[in-house]
C-alpha cells in the first residue's frame, strides 16, 4: 500500500537523467547560438546605454522642465505638473537624482518596448479567435511564473547586464498591454464597425479609423498597467545587474539598512505616482468627446 | 452635385436561413417547410423565404414588417452586409451576391450609402469628421470632403454644429449627422435601416419631411426599413410588407389601404388616418361621357383631406379630377369622400362580422366573441 501514501513517482535515476538531459541541452544551445543571440540583441543594448547617458548627461534643471513639460501637455492639470516637480526636487534633493535617472530610463524603454510588442499581439489576438486562445495561456505563465524562474534562462544565454534585465521586465510588464488592447478593440461597438463595413472601409482602415481609436482609453489603461508592472520589477531586475534604484534597495536587503531601503522604496513610489497620474490624466483626455452635454 | 439618378434593385428568389447547415436546408424550406418546423426539426432560423421585390430607381421603397420579420435582414442583403443563403440581388443589372471582396467594396464605396437605426456615428470624431467618412474611405482629396460634407450639413439642418462631437447632439440631430453622412457620399442607392425609429414623433415627422423635401432633388433609390405603418405610408412610393420573413404585399400605399391582402394588414390598415393617406384618384367615379364636369378641378394625387376642405370651401356639391396630364379623367362628390374616409365599419350578420372597406373587395369574416357583441350593436 506504499502506493497510497507516498505519491507514486518517476524513478529517481530516470527523474535525474531527465532533468541533466533538459539541462545539458539547454547548455549546448547556450553555447552554440550564445552569441549570436547576443548579437541580436545588440541594437537594444546600445538603446539602452544611449538613453540611460542621456537622461545621466543632461543638466538637472533641463530634465526636470522637459518632464514638467511632458506632464502639462498630457494632463493639461497644474496639480499633476506641481507634484512631478515637487517629487523630482525631493529625490534629487536626498541625494537619488543619478539613481532615478538610470530607473526613469530602463522603465521608459521597457515601456516602448511593450507596447511596441504588446499592440500588435493584440490586434491580431482581437481578429481572431484561435489566435486569442493560443496566446491567452501563454500570457497567464508570463504573469504568474515566478520572475526568478525565467531569470535563470535569460542569464544563461545572455549573462548579467541590463538586457537580460529589460527582457525579464518585458516578459513580466507585456500581459496588460496585450490583453487590454485585445479586450479594446473586442469592446469597439458592434453598430460602428457596421457602419464602417457599409461604407466600404478596407480593413486597415476599419482599423485606423475605428477600432483603435475606440479602444484607445483601453489601451491607455493597459500602458498604464505596464508602467507599474515594470517598476514593480525594478528590484528584481537589480539582481541580474541593473543599475538604479533597485541596487541600494538589495543592498539594504543584505545588510539590513533601514533608511536606504525606505528612501529607495519611497522614490520607487515617487516615480510611479508620476507616471501613473499623467498617463491617466492623458487617458482621461482622450475620452473627452464622451461628455454628454444633452440628458 | 453630380447627382445620378437612383439605380434600380432587383431582389430574386431570395433565402436567408441562419445555421451551420442552411445550404442543405434550402430546398426543404423551398418545399414548404414552415418557419416552427425548420427550428424545432434543425434547430435553423429562417430568416427570410422567397423574397422577390423590384425596386424601380429613383423611388422611395418602403420594407415595412414588425420586429423579428426580417425587414433588417432584408436591407443588410442590398449591400451584402449579409450573406444570402440563395438568390440574386441585382442592383443595376449586376448580381451583388456574386462580387468578390474587392468589387464589393468598390460597390459599397461608390454605390450605396447607409443610415443606421442606433445612428452609429464614431464618437470620437466630431460632426464634420463624420460627415466624410464615406468619402475619406474612398481617398477623395481633404479640400473636396469638407466642400461637399459642408454642403449637406448645411442642408440636413447642422450648421454652426461641425465641430461638436456626436454626444453633444441630441438624437434627432444625431440622425441629421447620420443623414448627411450618408448623403455626402453621393451614392446613388440610400439604405436607411429604421433610421427615424429611434426618434420622438415629432423629430420623427420633421426627419420625414426633411427627407422627401430632399429626395424631390436628389432622386435616390431609397430603401427605407420601418415598423410603423404611418411612416411607410407618408414616406413610400412602393411598400412591401414582410411578416415571418416572407412578402405578403407590395403595392402602393393606395393598394395597401384600400385593398390589405389578409387580416394581418388589416388590423394595421384600420388604424390609419385614411383622410390623409387615400388620394382623390382611388375613390372617384370615372367620368362619363353624359355628366356636366362640375366647375372646380383637382389633381388625382391630392389626399381626400384635402379635397374635403376644397368641397366645404367651394360649396359645390362634386369637383372634377384631372390626372398629371391635365386630362379630366373622373368625378368625386363629398358622400363618396366621407365613405372613404371611414374606416370600413362592420355589419353584424349572426356571429360573424362582415367588413366591406369598398364594394368591389372580397369579403373578409371576423369571429366577434358573445360578449362582445352587445357594445358593437
Amino acid at each position: 500500500m506504499t502506493w497510497l501514501t507516498t505519491f507514486p513517482h518517476m524513478d529517481d535515476a530516470y527523474l535525474t537523467a531527465f532533468k541533466k538531459a533538459i539541462d545539458e541541452g539547454f547548455r549546448q544551445f547556450t553555447r552554440a547560438y550564445g552569441d549570436r543571440i547576443e548579437a541580436f540583441f545588440s541594437p537594444l543594448q546600445s538603446f539602452l546605454i544611449f538613453s540611460e547617458r542621456l537622461m545621466i548627461n543632461t543638466p538637472w534643471p533641463i530634465v526636470i522642465a522637459v518632464i514638467a513639460l511632458i506632464a502639462w501637455a498630457a494632463s493639461r492639470s497644474s496639480r499633476v505638473v506641481a507634484g512631478a516637480v515637487i517629487i523630482l526636487l525631493a529625490i534629487g534633493y536626498f541625494g537619488m537624482w543619478e539613481d532615478t535617472m538610470r530607473t526613469i530610463s530602463m522603465i521608459l524603454v521597457c515601456t516602448v518596448l511593450s507596447v511596441v510588442i504588446g499592440i500588435p499581439i493584440g490586434i491580431v489576438m482581437a481578429r481572431s479567435a484561435h489566435v486569442q486562445n493560443f496566446v491567452n495561456p501563454i500570457l497567464d505563465v508570463m504573469q504568474t511564473m515566478p520572475s526568478f524562474v525565467y531569470l535563470i534562462p535569460v542569464v544563461m544565454l545572455l549573462g548579467i547586464g541590463k538586457v537580460p534585465g529589460l527582457i525579464a521586465v518585458v516578459i513580466y510588464a507585456l500581459p496588460p498591454m496585450v490583453r487590454l488592447t485585445n479586450l479594446g478593440i473586442r469592446l469597439v461597438d458592434r453598430d460602428v464597425l457596421e457602419a464602417a463595413d457599409a461604407f466600404g472601409s478596407s480593413n486597415w482602415q476599419k482599423l485606423k479609423n475605428v477600432q483603435l481609436p475606440l479602444a484607445m482609453p483601453t489601451i491607455m489603461a493597459g500602458i498604464n498597467q505596464t508602467i507599474m508592472m515594470a517598476l514593480a520589477m525594478v528590484v528584481i531586475a537589480s539582481m541580474i545587474g541593473v543599475q538604479g534604484l533597485g541596487q541600494p534597495v538589495l543592498k539594504a536587503i543584505a545588510n539590513q539598512y533601514f533608511t536606504l531601503g525606505i528612501f529607495n522604496g519611497l522614490a520607487i513610489v515617487g516615480i510611479a505616482i508620476i507616471f501613473d497620474r499623467v498617463s491617466q490624466a492623458f487617458g482621461l483626455r482622450l475620452q473627452k468627446h464622451r461628455e454628454t452635454v444633452h440628458g | 452635385m453630380a447627382d445620378r439618378i437612383g439605380h434600380g434593385i432587383e431582389i430574386r428568389r431570395l433565402y436567408k436561413i441562419f445555421g451551420d447547415r442552411a445550404v442543405d436546408l434550402v430546398d426543404a424550406v423551398k418545399g414548404g417547410m414552415s418557419k416552427s418546423a425548420l427550428m424545432e426539426q434543425h434547430s435553423h432560423v429562417l430568416g427570410l423565404k422567397d423574397i422577390n421585390i423590384s425596386m424601380p430607381g429613383g423611388c422611395i421603397q418602403v420594407i415595412m414588417g414588425l420586429s423579428g420579420s426580417g425587414k433588417s435582414t432584408l436591407i443588410r442583403h442590398i449591400n451584402r452586409l449579409i450573406d444570402p443563403t440563395v438568390g440574386e440581388v441585382l442592383v443595376d443589372g449586376v448580381n451583388v451576391v456574386k462580387m468578390n471582396k474587392a468589387d464589393l467594396m468598390q460597390f459599397r464605396r461608390h454605390q450605396t450609402a447607409m443610415v443606421f437605426q442606433k445612428f452609429a456615428l464614431l464618437p470620437h470624431r466630431t460632426v464634420l469628421d463624420n460627415t466624410v467618412y464615406g468619402l475619406e474611405v474612398q481617398g477623395v482629396s481633404r479640400k473636396r470632403q469638407v466642400e461637399n460634407a459642408m454642403l449637406w450639413i448645411e442642408r440636413v439642418g447642422l450648421s454652426g454644429f461641425q465641430n461638436r462631437y456626436p454626444n453633444q447632439l441630441s438624437g434627432g440631430m444625431q440622425q441629421r449627422v447620420g443623414l448627411a453622412r450618408a448623403l455626402t457620399n453621393d451614392a446613388p442607392i440610400l439604405l436607411m435601416d429604421e433610421a427615424f425609429s429611434a426618434l420622438d414623433p415629432l423629430i420623427r415627422a420633421d426627419m420625414q419631411t426633411v427627407l422627401l423635401g430632399l429626395q424631390k432633388e436628389i432622386k435616390k433609390t431609397i430603401v427605407f426599413i420601418t415598423h410603423d405603418l404611418d411612416e411607410a405610408l407618408r414616406l413610400g412610393e412602393r411598400i412591401a410588407i414582410l411578416r415571418d420573413g416572407e412578402v405578403i404585399q407590395q403595392g402602393t400605399s393606395q393598394e395597401i389601404v384600400l385593398k390589405p391582402a389578409d387580416e394581418y394588414i388589416a388590423r394595421f390598415v384600420k388604424e390609419v388616418n385614411r383622410g390623409r393617406v387615400l388620394q382623390v384618384g382611388a375613390v372617384m367615379d370615372p367620368l362619363a361621357s353624359t355628366t356636366v364636369p362640375p366647375r372646380i378641378r383637382v389633381s388625382v394625387r391630392i389626399t381626400l383631406e384635402e379635397t374635403a376642405k376644397m368641397l366645404a370651401q367651394s360649396g359645390e356639391d362634386s369637383l372634377a379630377v384631372i390626372d398629371d396630364d391635365g386630362r379630366m379623367v373622373g368625378v368625386v362628390d363629398i358622400r363618396q369622400i366621407v365613405k372613404a374616409m371611414a374606416p370600413p365599419e362592420p355589419t353584424i350578420v349572426g356571429d360573424l362580422r362582415v367588413t366591406e372597406p369598398t364594394p368591389d373587395l372580397h369579403r373578409r369574416y371576423t369571429y366577434v366573441p358573445e360578449h362582445s357583441q352587445q357594445r358593437v350593436l
